[in-house]
């Protein structure tokens, strides 16, 4: 070692850089698709409860096992066993495309259950007011459910990013590039630990950046009495 | 006019069921304010939720204006609950609208314009009082603020008919009297038929015209509110009295006339 900080910028700006991006691009836009997935599958677990708008038992169950059998799953080996179904929606199984698809996958059915969880939050009494308004299932789901507790699910979106940060780590072992794809390569495998230390560091400080604005828009939305 | 006949509710089916109900004939007339009286579990929040089909009887009929609505479903159904407002014990107002967006919902079910909506929003919280708070959070208001916002809520879709469920149970005796009055005012201005459930003999007396004793799922007696109160007939209802001058004995005012919220005192401090 016993580089100067302009060697170090020179030899790895350019690769820590890159690592930020392809972090940044492959958990935001996998928690954005596992979102898409995960609220209406959510929503539809929450109103086909027992007590809810739309009961439902069997579709409930189901949905149920779903979701448990894909938060059960750990991830390196969702990541494996699904190749042929991220080379079919994709094209490839590898890179940063590659890496998006398991992690939807896997984050979806975790969305499902904080969104679930969410939902649960609101008040009884708002649905039977909605609903001697005369407010039909859509319209409950939409302007009561998913409007009161919109502080909460954004809290939620922050702790699944946070997580999908985390897991893209793993995914750097299909080629997805990365900061945890750095860390391991460079830290474990070449014993660089400069390098990782610094990815580590930057992956410390992203975590604690989109936590703390995560909490912030949270905050600054709630409109609920505390 | 509603009228129920044969009314029956009850829960579970088979061998569980559990009848809540039994056999309710009740007539109440356009333009009055009809009090249901009752402890807790005595059926009363189910009777006055089967009107807007909150809870659906399971037997006899329900008449609105000499229609059956009782099988109400889909358009009909939202037909007759947006002709119907309703507030409640805990204002159950959306905390993540403004008090503009609260009284406006019900006009956002019906479709309305939303230049539509925000005028008659607007009117009813002059109405109320609250002009000034249309921009605010219910969780920026007292709980008799919030109880004026559900009731502006509750009359955007110019209802004929409103239900009050332990409307004032969570306020103080203070706002309870005021709650009471704008209600009244409600009544008698815009002639909306109150139906008022409470377990206050002095909410009863302020505001009904007429009462019914419920206990145990039966109604066990009914009159003009005065008469009723002054010739009790079942014991339940004499025992209430007795209770209530007890206490008024100790709470009356200067005046000797009761305060608004006496037999609530147990509620006083309540209101956030």
């Amino acid at each position: 070692m016993g580089q100067t900080i302009n060697e170090f910028i020179a030899n790895y700006g350019e690769l820590l850089i890159e690592g930020t991006r392809d972090t940044l691009i492959m958990t935001g836009v996998s928690t954005l698709l596992a979102y898409v997935l995960g609220v209406p599958l959510g929503v539809l677990l929450t109103i086909t409860g027992a007590k809810s708008i739309w009961p439902h038992r069997a579709l409930n169950t189901v949905l149920g096992w779903i979701v448990n059998i894909g938060r059960s799953i750990p991830f390196i080996i969702l990541l494996v066993a699904i190749i042929p179904f991220t080379r079919l929606i994709v094209g490839t199984s590898l890179g940063v495309e590659g890496a998006m698809v398991p992690l939807v996958i896997s984050a979806a059915p975790f969305v499902a259950r904080m969104v679930e969880q969410s939902l649960a939050e609101v008040d009884g009494g708002l649905i039977e007011a909605a609903q001697s308004f005369g407010a039909n299932g859509w319209q409950i789901v939409v302007k009561v459910l998913l409007v009161e507790s919109l502080p909460s699910l954004v809290r939620g979106a922050a702790i699944t990013f946070i997580n999908l940060f985390g897991y893209s780590a793993m995914a750097g072992t299909v080629g997805a590039g990365g900061l945890g794809d750095i860390a391991i390569r460079y830290g474990y495998q070449r014993y660089e630990y400069d390098v990782m230390l610094v990815a580590v560091i930057l992956s410390v400080i992203l975590v604690q950046i989109i936590q703390s604005f995560g909490d912030w828009f949270a905050r600054r939305i709630d409109h609920h009495a505390r | 006019m509603i009228e129920f006949e044969h009314m029956k509710k009850s829960y579970g089916t088979g061998a569980q069921a559990h009848e809540v109900l039994h056999d309710i004939n009740l007539t109440i007339r356009d333009g009055e304010v009809f009090g249901i009286l009752g402890s807790s579990g005595a059926g009363k929040s189910t009777l006055v939720r089967t009107i807007n089909l909150l809870e659906r009887p399971t037997g006899g009929t329900i008449l609105i204006d000499g229609q059956d609505i009782t099988g109400a479903t889909g358009r009909e159904l939202k037909e007759l609950r947006s002709k119907i407002g309703m507030i409640f014990q805990n204002f159950n107002l959306f905390q993540q609208r403004t008090v503009l967006r609260n009284v406006t919902f019900p006009l956002e079910l019906a479709g309305k314009p939303k230049a539509q909506r925000v005028a008659r929003a607007e009117r009813l919280l002059r109405l109320v009082g609250l002009e000034d708070f249309a921009d605010r959070y219910p969780s920026q208001l007292s709980g008799g603020q919030q109880q004026r916002v559900a009731i502006a809520r509750a009359l955007a879709n110019e209802p004929k008919i409103m239900l009050c469920d332990e409307a004032t149970s969570a306020l103080d005796s203070t706002t309870t009297v005021q709650i009471l009055d704008l209600l009244r005012r409600i009544n008698r201005e815009l002639g909306v038929t109150l139906v008022v459930i409470t377990h206050s003999l002095s909410v009863a007396r302020n505001i009904c015209d007429r009462v019914a004793m419920i206990d145990g799922g039966d109604i066990v007696e009914m009159g003009e509110t005065a008469e009723l109160f002054a010739h009790p007939k079942s014991d339940i209802l004499k025992a209430l009295i007795a209770s209530a001058d007890e206490q008024n004995g100790r709470d009356e005012d200067k005046d000797g006339k009761p305060v608004g919220g006496s037999a609530d005192a147990e509620d006083d401090g309540k209101e956030r």
